[in-house]
C-alpha cells in the first residue's frame, strides 16, 4: 500500500484544466487554432464563486472576424487587469454548429 | 386498372419486379441487399424475389392483387453489381415507394425490409447492406431527443471528446457500494460514468436504490470539481410499463441522462422513450447489445451502418460504435462510415467506407459516437485521431483497473485526453507523436505516468471478421 497515492481533490475548469496552466506560446496557439477553423473569439470572466452557472460576464462583445492572436490576447489581458481575481475563459463561436468549438480558461484566478 | 384479367399460378418474380430501367423517386427508400442465392438462381430473379417478399409479393397470385395499384405499392429491384473479390454473391439494389411505410416507424419499415426475405429460400444468405431514408421519410421521425449541440451547452463540454467509464464488476455490486465507484471516477476527472448494460434490476442491487446513491455522487463530485457530471441511469427492463417508471423516477431525481439497449429492448420501446426524453429534458445514452448477432457475419444480417441509421431515427443522443483499436470488432474505414452517418447532416455516397447512397438528414440532430471497450491511455491519441471531437470515450478497466484506484485512473485518462487534444490543436500528428505526446503529459501527472506503466503492453491486434468488400485476388 505504500507506493499508492491518495487522490487530491481539487476544483476544475472544464476543457484543458487537467493540464498544467499554459504558457503565453501555448494559449497562443489554441487561439490560432480556433481562428483558423473560421471560429469567432470571445472572451469572458467570473468570480470563481459564480463559475458552475452557464452564462459568465460577457468581455465586451465578441471579436467577430478577428484574425488576429495578438488583438485576442491583447483582450484578454485588458479583461484580466479590469477584473483582478477573476477566472477569464477564451471561447470560439462556431456559427455553423451553433455551439462553440473551444473553451477553456486561460486564467485560473489567483 | 381495367382490362386486367385473373388467372391463378406462380408467376416468376423478375416479370413483376425486376424493373432494370426504373428511376428512383427522391421520395423512395432505397436498399441495397448483398444476396447470396442458391445454385441454380439467377441474379434477376434472385433480387426480384428479394424486391417481392420485402414488399407487396407473396409466393402466388391472389384474386385481391387486383383491387390495388400494384404496379404502385410494388418494390422495384432496380440494378444489380458484382461484389468486388466476390463470385458467388452480388449487390440487388431495391427502391420501395414511401406509402408502404407508417411515417415514423422503424418497426414498420424494418418488419418489411429485414422480415420474411431473410428466411426465403430460394436465397442462400442476404445481408442488408445500406439503406437511403429520403428526407420526407426522415421528417416524420423525431430523431434524437437533444442532439450534440444542446448535449454539449447543458454539460458546458467544448472542444474536446467526453470521457466516460463503466462501472465494474458489472454484475454483483450494492447500490452503496456501485455509487462509491461512480463517484470515485468522476470526482478524478470523468464526465460520465454507465450502468453496465446487463445491469437492470436485479436482487443484488434494484433500480431504485442505485438511482439513488448514483444521484448522490454526482452531485458531491459536481460540487466538488466544479464541472458538469453525469451517470447513464440504464432504465431498460422487462415491460415498456416498467420503463417509463424508471425513467420517471431519474427524472424526479435530477439525472441529467439515462440509458436504453435499443435492440434487446425493441426499437418501439426505443423510439417511445426518445419521445419521452424529448418531452422531459432527460439526455438518452444508447447501447447496442445483440447487434453482432446481426451484423458481424459478412453475408448475412444487417450491417451495422443500418443499425446506427436506426437508432439516429428512433432516437438517441449516444450510440456505442466500437473503436476500431479496442477489443471488440470494427474496420477502421467502416466505423468512419457510420460515424459521420450518426453526427452529420448530409452523408454522401462513398464505397471505400461502405456508404451506398447519399443520406440527407435534414436538420435532425446528431448523435455522438461512443467508442468504448478493452481501451487504455495509450490508446487516445489513436481515439481522439479517429473519433474526434464528438464522441464520448469510455474507459472501463483502463480507469478501474489503475493501480490507485478510479480516481487517479479517471484523472489518468482525463490529463492524456486533454494533452492530445492540445498536441492535435497545435498541429501536431498525434498518432505518430503518441508517445512523446503522453510521456510530456505525463510529467505533471504521476496518475497518468503509473497508467502508461500499468498498461503498456497491451493490446488486441486480431483481423476485423467483417471487413469492407474490396478487390482482393
Amino acid at each position: 500500500m505504500s507506493d499508492i497515492q491518495s487522490f487530491k481533490q481539487s476544483h476544475k475548469y472544464e476543457t484543458f484544466s487537467y493540464l498544467p496552466e499554459m504558457t503565453a506560446d501555448q494559449v497562443r496557439r489554441q487561439i490560432q487554432y480556433a481562428i483558423t477553423q473560421g471560429w469567432n473569439p470571445a472572451v469572458e470572466h467570473s468570480e470563481k464563486e459564480n463559475a458552475f452557472g452557464h452564462y459568465w460576464y460577457m468581455w465586451k462583445l465578441p471579436l467577430f472576424g478577428e484574425q488576429s492572436v495578438e488583438a485576442v490576447l491583447a483582450e484578454i489581458d485588458e479583461c484580466r487587469r479590469a477584473n483582478p481575481g477573476h477566472l477569464v475563459r477564451f471561447v470560439a463561436y462556431d456559427n455553423y454548429s451553433q455551439s462553440q468549438g473551444l473553451a477553456f480558461v486561460v486564467d485560473r484566478g489567483r | 386498372m381495367a382490362g386486367k384479367k385473373y388467372s391463378a399460378g406462380v408467376k416468376a418474380y423478375r416479370e413483376t419486379y425486376w424493373m432494370p430501367e426504373y428511376t428512383p423517386l427522391d421520395t423512395d427508400l432505397l436498399a441495397c441487399f448483398k444476396i447470396t442465392p442458391q445454385a441454380g438462381i439467377d441474379r434477376e430473379e434472385a433480387a426480384a424475389a428479394v424486391a417481392a417478399e420485402s414488399s407487396t409479393g407473396t409466393w402466388t397470385t391472389v384474386w385481391t392483387d387486383l383491387l390495388t395499384d400494384l404496379d404502385y405499392y410494388k418494390g422495384r429491384a432496380y440494378a444489380i453489381e458484382d461484389v468486388p473479390g466476390d463470385d458467388e454473391s452480388f449487390y440487388a439494389f431495391i427502391a420501395y415507394p414511401i406509402d408502404l411505410f407508417e411515417e415514423g416507424s422503424m418497426v414498420n419499415v424494418f418488419t418489411s425490409l429485414v422480415g420474411n426475405v431473410f428466411g426465403f429460400k430460394a436465397i442462400r444468405m442476404l445481408r442488408l447492406e445500406d439503406v437511403r431514408f429520403p428526407i420526407a421519410y426522415v421528417k416524420t421521425c423525431g430523431g434524437p431527443p437533444m442532439g450534440i449541440q444542446v448535449e454539449r451547452d447543458l454539460l458546458n463540454k467544448y472542444g474536446r471528446p467526453m470521457l466516460g467509464c463503466t462501472i465494474k464488476p458489472k454484475l454483483g455490486l450494492s447500490a452503496k457500494n456501485y455509487g462509491r465507484a461512480v463517484y470515485e471516477c468522476l470526482r478524478g476527472g470523468l464526465d460520465f460514468t454507465k450502468d453496465d448494460e446487463n445491469v437492470n434490476s436485479q436482487p443484488f442491487m434494484r433500480w431504485r436504490q442505485r438511482f439513488d446513491f448514483v444521484m448522490e455522487a454526482i452531485h458531491k463530485s459536481e460540487a466538488e470539481t466544479g464541472e458538469r457530471k453525469g451517470h447513464y441511469l440504464n432504465v431498460t427492463a422487462p415491460t415498456p410499463e416498467e420503463m417509463y417508471k424508471r425513467a420517471e423516477y431519474a427524472k424526479e431525481i435530477g439525472a441529467p441522462i439515462i440509458m436504453h439497449d435499443y435492440i434487446t429492448g425493441g426499437f418501439c420501446a426505443n423510439t417511445g422513450l426518445a419521445n419521452w426524453c424529448r418531452d422531459n429534458g432527460v439526455l438518452l445514452h444508447i447501447h447496442r447489445a445483440m447487434h453482432a448477432v446481426l451484423d458481424r457475419h459478412p453475408k448475412h444480417g444487417i450491417h451495422f451502418r443500418v443499425l446506427a441509421k436506426i437508432l439516429r431515427l428512433s432516437g438517441g443522443d449516444h450510440l456505442h460504435t466500437g473503436t476500431v483499436v479496442g477489443k471488440l470488432e470494427g474496420d477502421r474505414e467502416a466505423t468512419l462510415g457510420w460515424i459521420d452517418l450518426l453526427r452529420e447532416s448530409f452523408i454522401p455516397e462513398d464505397r471505400s467506407r461502405g456508404i451506398f447512397f447519399d443520406q440527407d438528414w435534414g436538420s435532425m440532430p446528431g448523435v455522438f459516437a461512443v467508442a468504448s471497450g478493452g481501451i487504455h491511455v495509450w490508446h487516445m491519441p489513436a481515439l481522439v485521431a479517429i473519433f474526434g471531437d464528438d464522441s464520448v470515450l469510455q474507459f472501463g478497466g483502463g480507469t478501474l483497473g489503475h493501480p490507485w484506484g478510479n480516481a487517479a485512473g479517471a484523472s489518468a485518462n482525463r490529463v492524456a485526453l486533454e494533452a492530445c487534444v492540445q498536441a492535435r490543436n497545435e498541429g501536431r500528428e498525434i498518432e505518430k507523436e503518441s508517445k512523446e505526446i503522453l510521456t510530456e503529459a505525463a510529467n505533471s501527472s504521476p496518475e497518468l505516468k503509473i497508467a502508461m506503466e500499468t498498461w503498456k503492453e497491451i493490446k488486441f491486434e486480431f483481423d476485423t471478421v467483417d471487413k469492407l468488400d474490396v478487390q482482393h485476388k
